[in-house]
């Protein structure tokens, strides 16, 4: 741990920031209250408790089966909701208080007091939690459970000064008690124990309160400041932006849907069957990045759109052979990929993949030259005098753009395609095992970082497609 | 055809829902937990998943960082962080490396060696420097640079061998709490979410936010694409869910219910973009039709907030890391 940890107190915890009142605190209390309305909340009434009658109580199943009228959820929603708001403390059980659980069945529970609600009474002091305990303790002469036990030294050790007040206060506190009727004690006693329950949950009990690491850190003053003059051009370019219309946006969000549902596992299921689910591997070795015969889904999926071709490993090695064909086809994917190395390589060998690309590409003469339109190749060429990472952007949108208008519609049309369409297989579904207890061995595979030996390994990391770049032919 | 927007209320604005009636309504859905990862001794905070679409990277409240083979449950590497509160991983386009982060300020990669001498904290290399706490992580389309979000109110670009600092983006008036890189074809933008409940989209670039979304009422914990890139979806403390489009250049969707009262701390989309998978602070997961704006299903199963929640590279399952100390596989 570095000392930088030292300050970084999750919020929640004794020791740590106070809890400000969060948005659930107050979804839950708001809850809580509409289940107390006089009219359309929980109807209640006396519950027993062995021989002692509770007033204004209600059963488990009173408060999941209002949360189901309420919300309109299942049983199941409606008892992990109610769960939640009991682990809260906002409502607390007469039958077993040492348990903030929610049984849907005839077990009595209560709302409990906002004196005592969360958001009310933190953060919880040493001082209460020391007088609760000893109340404990002197009425079970010494008979804590273990983590109170504990509790109750470390605390007599760490505020040692105040203890016998805290002694005094708790014997005062107890004879109070004894004056009230039974069933008020009972109330009572309950109320208190699910607030330390949730205040000081027992250990391996999850913490309701933990918020994790403090948010609000930066200074927002001076990084305004500092952007004032940003935001002002931020406003003017966002007025000037145009805009789609809704209904265009729209409409691109049925077709999207259209095309790509049969393609989601998740919404289709997928063929054979999903390895997940049946623990055979086939799906994955059938759509491995290379393989000899890809499946009829993947071949479709590359008539989508130029990025479902290109980014596809086998997709863009159907595209080089069709390329092949044509004139300077190749050498334009070339380009793009060498482009894609410069924008995502290592900021040490920017000027070395700049000049590899003018050599290779944009030079007079050079063997794979690209065409690109003059003022593009003018700009260009002033550019990687001061070589950047971003040099090459303007050019590489040129052929992109000329191998998505031009090539990509040809490509769909061509023999090469259709034949690609023809031969993909169709896996056949999986057949249900006859025995489906019988759990099928789950294979592991080598990992990724195995794949290559070491020296391999770093040049893989660096290329950002993982189809090699073509060789240059002599 | 491009036009300037009407300028409606929201109450007129035509949400996804309303074209969304000529769409089919989702059937029974079903799916259940295939898998439970156990083997962190403290809460989950993040996770991600390699491209071979089995393993994956997650880290913990404790320090710890396990690369897992989840489809046998096998854990293939583990190292602990100096720090508590690993609240950031990644793992590398190559699947030779992660990334990780959180209470230290940092983003550091580990190559993963299978050396049997080798310890992975010798080959550390730590590349970014931030503030405060790092919140998110995520490798660009190769294993040589990492972008990164912090508690300091600022995202980062940096060179992961010199370490060096390309890009910063300065826009966010309190922590940045998450990000996403876009898919699009030009491969030039992300997306951050923060505590100033704003959704920013950044240049990467020239470092200028270029849109800003600001509709939450609360913090933004997750952000991610819609799959084709025109849409992202955000996850916010207000405890719902939200659909921006980047042409129409506004929100059109929520996802909420009367029912959900706790924050929503991560979504991701299933492959079509059809399905939404959110997970919440009160330990459930919620699956929206984002078309039709419903819930499709509930899913139950973690003891404790789900904190982050990531659908594989294939679609075929996705993964929840809790507070419960397990992740779990989703199909």
């Amino acid at each position: 741990m570095s000392a930088g940890d030292k300050q970084w107190q999750p919020r929640g915890q004794p020791g740590g920031h106070p809890l400000p009142l969060t948005r659930r605190h107050r979804w839950m209390e708001r809850m809580i209250v509409s289940m107390q309305d006089p009219d359309m909340g929980i109807k209640m009434r006396n519950q027993r408790l062995l021989i002692t009658v509770i007033p204004h109580a209600m059963t488990g199943n009173d408060i999941v089966e209002w949360l189901i009228q309420k919300y309109g959820i299942s049983e199941e929603e409606s008892l992990h909701l109610g769960n939640l708001i009991v682990k809260h403390g906002y409502i607390y059980p007469l039958k077993d208080p040492r348990s903030l659980v929610l049984r849907a069945d005839e077990s009595p529970y209560r709302f409990q007091t906002p004196y005592f609600w969360t958001s009310t009474k933190w953060p919880a002091t040493e001082l209460d939690y020391a007088i609760y305990l000893a109340k404990k303790n002197i009425r079970k002469q010494g008979d804590l459970i273990e983590h109170e036990k504990d509790n109750y030294n470390l605390l007599h050790k760490r505020i040692n000064h105040t203890w016998d007040f805290v002694v005094m206060q708790a014997r005062e506190q107890l004879r109070a008690a004894k004056q009230r009727r039974k069933g008020d004690r009972i109330v009572i006693d309950c109320q208190e124990q699910a607030y330390w329950l949730v205040n000081r949950p027992p250990p391996g009990a999850p913490n309701v309160l933990e918020q994790g690491p403090e948010r609000r850190n930066c200074h927002t003053t001076r990084v305004q400041l500092v952007s004032g003059g940003v935001q002002i051009e931020y406003c003017r370019k966002a007025m000037a932006r145009t805009r789609v219309k809704s209904s265009i946006c729209l409409e691109g969000y049925i077709k999207f849907n259209e095309q790509y549902v049969p393609h989601d596992p998740i919404m289709s299921g997928c063929l054979p069957s999903n390895p997940w689910i049946t623990d055979d591997t086939t799906y994955w070795a059938m759509n491995a990045p290379t393989v000899t015969t890809p499946t009829k889904l993947r071949v479709e999926r590359w008539g989508f759109n130029f990025s479902e071709l290109i980014n596809d490993p086998l997709g863009r090695a159907q595209l080089l052979e069709f390329l092949k064909k044509e004139f300077s086809g190749e050498g334009n994917l070339s380009f793009w990929e060498a482009c894609e190395e410069l924008r995502y390589g290592e900021q040490s060998r920017i000027a070395e993949i700049v000049d590899s690309i003018y050599q290779q590409f944009l030079a007079p003469g050079a063997t794979r030259w690209v065409n690109i339109d003059s003022k593009t190749m003018e700009r260009t060429l002033e550019g990687i005098k001061t070589p950047h990472r971003y040099v090459m952007d303007d050019a590489q949108m040129h052929i992109y753009m000329l191998m998505k208008k031009d090539s990509y519609p040809r490509f769909l049309k061509s023999d090469l395609y259709k034949n690609l369409l023809a031969e993909a297989i169709i896996p056949p579904e999986t057949k249900k095992r006859v025995f489906p207890f019988m759990r099928k061995q789950r294979h592991s595979s080598p990992s990724p970082a195995l794949l290559l030996p070491a020296g391999d390994a770093e040049e893989r990391s660096r290329s950002p497609s993982t189809a090699p770049v073509p060789e240059e032919e002599s | 055809s491009v036009s300037f927007d009407e300028g409606l209320s929201n109450h007129q604005l035509s949400a996804v829902h309303q074209v969304a009636e000529r769409v089919e309504a989702l059937g029974q859905f079903v799916m259940k937990t295939r898998r439970t990862l156990k083997g962190h001794g403290n809460k989950v905070l993040c996770m991600d998943w390699c491209k071979d679409k089995r393993r994956i990277v997650s880290s913990s409240q404790d320090g710890k960082v396990i690369v897992w083979d989840s489809f046998t449950t096998n854990k293939e590497h583990a190292v602990t962080m100096p720090c508590t509160w690993v609240m950031a991983c990644a793992y590398a386009p190559s699947g030779c490396a992660i990334a990780c982060g959180g209470l230290d300020n940092k983003c550091s990669v580990y190559p993963l060696t299978f050396e049997k001498n080798e310890n992975m904290a010798a080959k550390k290399k730590s590349v970014a420097m931030h503030t405060n706490y790092l919140s998110a992580c995520s490798f660009t389309n190769s294993d040589m640079q990492i972008l990164t979000a912090s508690g300091d109110g600022t995202c980062a670009l940096w060179d992961v061998e010199s370490g060096q600092l390309l890009q910063s983006f300065h826009g966010h008036g309190a922590d940045v709490l998450c990000l996403d890189l876009a898919p699009s074809e030009t491969g030039n933008t992300f997306v951050s979410g923060g505590c100033d409940k704003k959704a920013m989209v950044w240049d990467m670039r020239s470092g200028q936010c270029v849109q800003s979304f600001e509709t939450h009422d609360s913090d933004i914990n997750s952000v991610r694409y819609y799959p084709s890139g025109d849409a992202f979806a955000s996850g916010s403390d207000d405890a719902t869910c939200r659909l921006y489009d980047l042409r129409a250049d506004r929100e059109v969707a929520i996802y909420s219910k009367e029912s959900i009262i706790f924050g929503a701390s991560s979504v991701d989309f299933s492959l079509s973009g059809r399905l939404l998978f959110a997970g919440y602070n009160d330990y459930t997961i919620n699956v929206w039709d984002v078309l039709k704006g419903s819930r499709v299903s509930i899913l139950f199963g973690h003891e404790n907030r789900v904190s982050t929640l990531r659908v594989s590279p294939d679609g075929t399952a996705f993964c929840s890391g809790s507070w419960d100390h397990t992740l779990r596989i989703w199909a």
